[in-house]
Parts: structure tokens; sequence; C-alpha cells
């Protein structure tokens, strides 16, 4: 890992902590309040809270794991710094898309 | 105890040595040199803990072995000692130390003045922040017990390993250095400061009491904000 990709990391971590927080929270809240997909929905249909939260955890979760999955390869397998980087960008990449129609899903009206 | 003999596809041989008091482990691999097998290969040289030139690994861990009692050591009477880790091996207990050393230069590990004989002698202040920290970090025997001890290096080949960077470390923290920025670059390229994982086994193992693993934070910190400030 080079200091730029140390500061991304580092970056984002610092960006998904509290973010975390909050989904966990919210989780919670859902349960314990018994609240339907439907009632969920409704909630989240529309608004742009709830997309620009999601979207920015999809995006920096998809960073942050980017960049770890890269250095587990670089050490535990025989791939070097590009071969690395190479798979663990097509890892984020899926991530991101998964994370994405995710979000799309539960916030188009 | 036994003894690692040939190279890297050698094996550990059986030898029997007198046990006495106030034995030290390079002592009892002289025994067997001198005694039992003279073709034993080993490296040592002042004998008191100032060259580093007599680590191995002793029941597994890497230690100095002209500082380290038998007695300390021993598990039910028995040692095995073989080359240290995560360098090649010659022959029996000795490694080829080259890629360590190497990767002391690949850290910007020498000085470089930033004044000519003519000028006045500069003035350090013992007690300034800057010199405490490199003081902290000086007093290397460039032994390579920590950089057999690091995971790191044994998973990552490119990783100039703790003895390096802490080098690294107390350069930065000299005024009278002139290559910081290069020195900083170098030890934030791939392989450099950030590759270390922080599990201390360097700090834990080695002999002179330092804390690479803290002069390497050093590093990181210092080398994120000249990153940020776009001056590396
Ligand atoms: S703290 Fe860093 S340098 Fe020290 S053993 Fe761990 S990974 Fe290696
Ligand atoms: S930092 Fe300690 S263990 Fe590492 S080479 Fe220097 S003296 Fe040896
Ligand atoms: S022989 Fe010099 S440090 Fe052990």
């Amino acid at each position: 890992m080079n200091v730029r990709l140390y500061v991304w990391q580092r970056l984002t971590a610092a960006v998904i902590a509290p973010l975390v927080l909050v989904h966990v929270v919210v989780i919670f809240y859902a349960t314990r309040k018994g609240l339907s997909a439907a009632d969920i929905l409704a909630r989240t249909r529309g608004s742009l809270t709830w997309a620009s939260f999601y979207g920015v955890f999809v995006v920096a979760a998809a960073i942050h794991a980017t960049i770890g999955v890269r250095n587990v390869l670089t050490e535990w397998s025989p791939l070097r710094d590009r071969g690395a980087g190479l798979l663990a960008s097509g890892f984020g990449v899926l991530l991101f898309l998964l994370g994405a129609r995710a979000v799309v899903a539960v916030v188009l009206p | 105890m036994s003894l690692w003999r040939g190279g890297e596809k050698g094996r550990y041989e059986t030898y029997k040595v007198p046990l006495r008091e106030n034995q030290t482990v390079l002592d009892v691999v002289t025994f067997v040199q001198r005694h039992l097998d003279p073709t034993l290969s080993y490296r040592f040289a002042c004998r008191v803990g100032m060259c580093g030139s007599c680590a191995m690994t002793v029941n597994g861990r890497p230690r100095w072995t002209c500082r380290t009692h038998v007695s300390r050591v021993a598990t039910r009477g028995q040692l095995e000692i073989g080359p240290l880790e995560n360098l090649p091996v010659i022959k029996d207990l000795t490694t080829d130390m080259r890629p360590f050393f190497e990767k002391w230069q690949q850290a910007k590990g020498a000085f470089v003045p930033s004044q000519t004989r003519g000028d006045e002698i500069e003035r350090i202040r013992p007690d300034s922040p800057a010199r405490i920290a490199a003081d902290a970090a000086i007093e290397c025997i460039n032994c390579a017990i920590c950089y057999a001890a690091c995971d790191t290096v044994r998973w990552n080949s490119d990783y100039l390993g703790p003895a390096a960077l802490n080098r690294a470390w107390t350069l930065v923290n000299d005024v009278r250095d002139g290559a910081t920025s290069e020195r900083l670059q170098a030890v934030a390229a791939s392989g450099g400061c950030h590759a270390c994982h922080s599990h201390q086994s360097c700090q834990e193992l080695c002999p002179q009491q330092l804390n690479p693993t803290a002069s390497i934070a050093g590093l990181k910190r210092r080398t994120m904000w000249a990153y940020l400030k776009g001056e590396i």
C-alpha cells in the first residue's frame, strides 16, 4: 500500500463508521416498531435523504473494500501490485453495482 | 540441541553439549564448532551485543545469541537453533543479509548532509522534540531480528521492513539532514511504511528495546501530511 491508498482507505473508513452506526440504529428501530416492508418502502421511496445516505455508504464501502482486498491479495496470493489492483477493482465494481441496485430498489418511487 | 545444517533445503541435526552455568546460546554453538563439527557455519564478531551479527532463530524466535542465556530460552534442556527467517539461507546458521541492507538503501537510510565543513557546527538541543524522537530510535545494531520477526516481511517481499523504516524515521527527525522529502517519498511508496500492520513483533523482540512500530507510525503520519499538502 502506498500513501495515496492509505489516505483513501482511512478517509472512506471515517465516512463509513458513522453511517454504519446510523444504519444499525435504524434496523433496531424498524424491528422494534415492527415496521413491515411496505412501511419501510413508504418512508424510503422518493426520499432524497435515504438515497444520498445509502448512496454515499455504497460508494465509500466499495472504495474501502477494494483497497482492503487489494492488500490481502498482495500479501496472501502470488499476485503483485498490478494484478491484485485489477482483481480488487473488479470486485469493487461488483460491490458497487450490487449496492447501487439495492439503493435504487428502495428509493426509486 | 538441534542445529540447522545445509542450505535452504537442509535439516535439523542433533548434538549433545555440556550444560554449564552462565552459558549463552552463542557459547553452545561455538562448542559444537570447536569440538564436534568444525564445518559448522555461523556468524559472530563482538560477543557483547554491539555488532548485530550473531542473530539466529532460537526455539522459534529470533534472538541475539551472544546475549541470550541458555537457561532463559531452553525448554526441558533442549534448544533448536536455525538461521534467521525471511532471509535466504547460505549455509547452516548463516543467512544472506543483502536484501535486508538493500532495503536500508531503498528507504534512504544514509545521512545526506545539508551543510559543508566550512559551515558553523549546528547546535542541536537534546531536549527538542525532533531530537528526542530520533534518539529513541537511534541505537539499532542492524541485527535483522525485527526483520525476521515481521509477518509483513514474510508476506510481502517488497516491504522495506521495521529496521530500515526505523532508520528512516531517525533521519526524518535529524534537522541536519537535507533529504527529507526524497526519504518521505521513498517510504510512502508501495512496500513502504503503510504496509505495516502494527503487529509489534518487531518491538517485542528487538534486543535494543527499540520500538520500530512507533517509528513507522510516525512515518505514516508524516508522509500522510506531506502527501495532503502536496509536498510528496
Ligand atoms: S509492527 Fe510493522 S514492522 Fe513491526 S512486526 Fe508488525 S508489521 Fe512488521
Ligand atoms: S531495530 Fe532492533 S531488532 Fe531491528 S535491526 Fe535494529 S536492533 Fe535489531
Ligand atoms: S556477536 Fe555482536 S551482537 Fe552478538
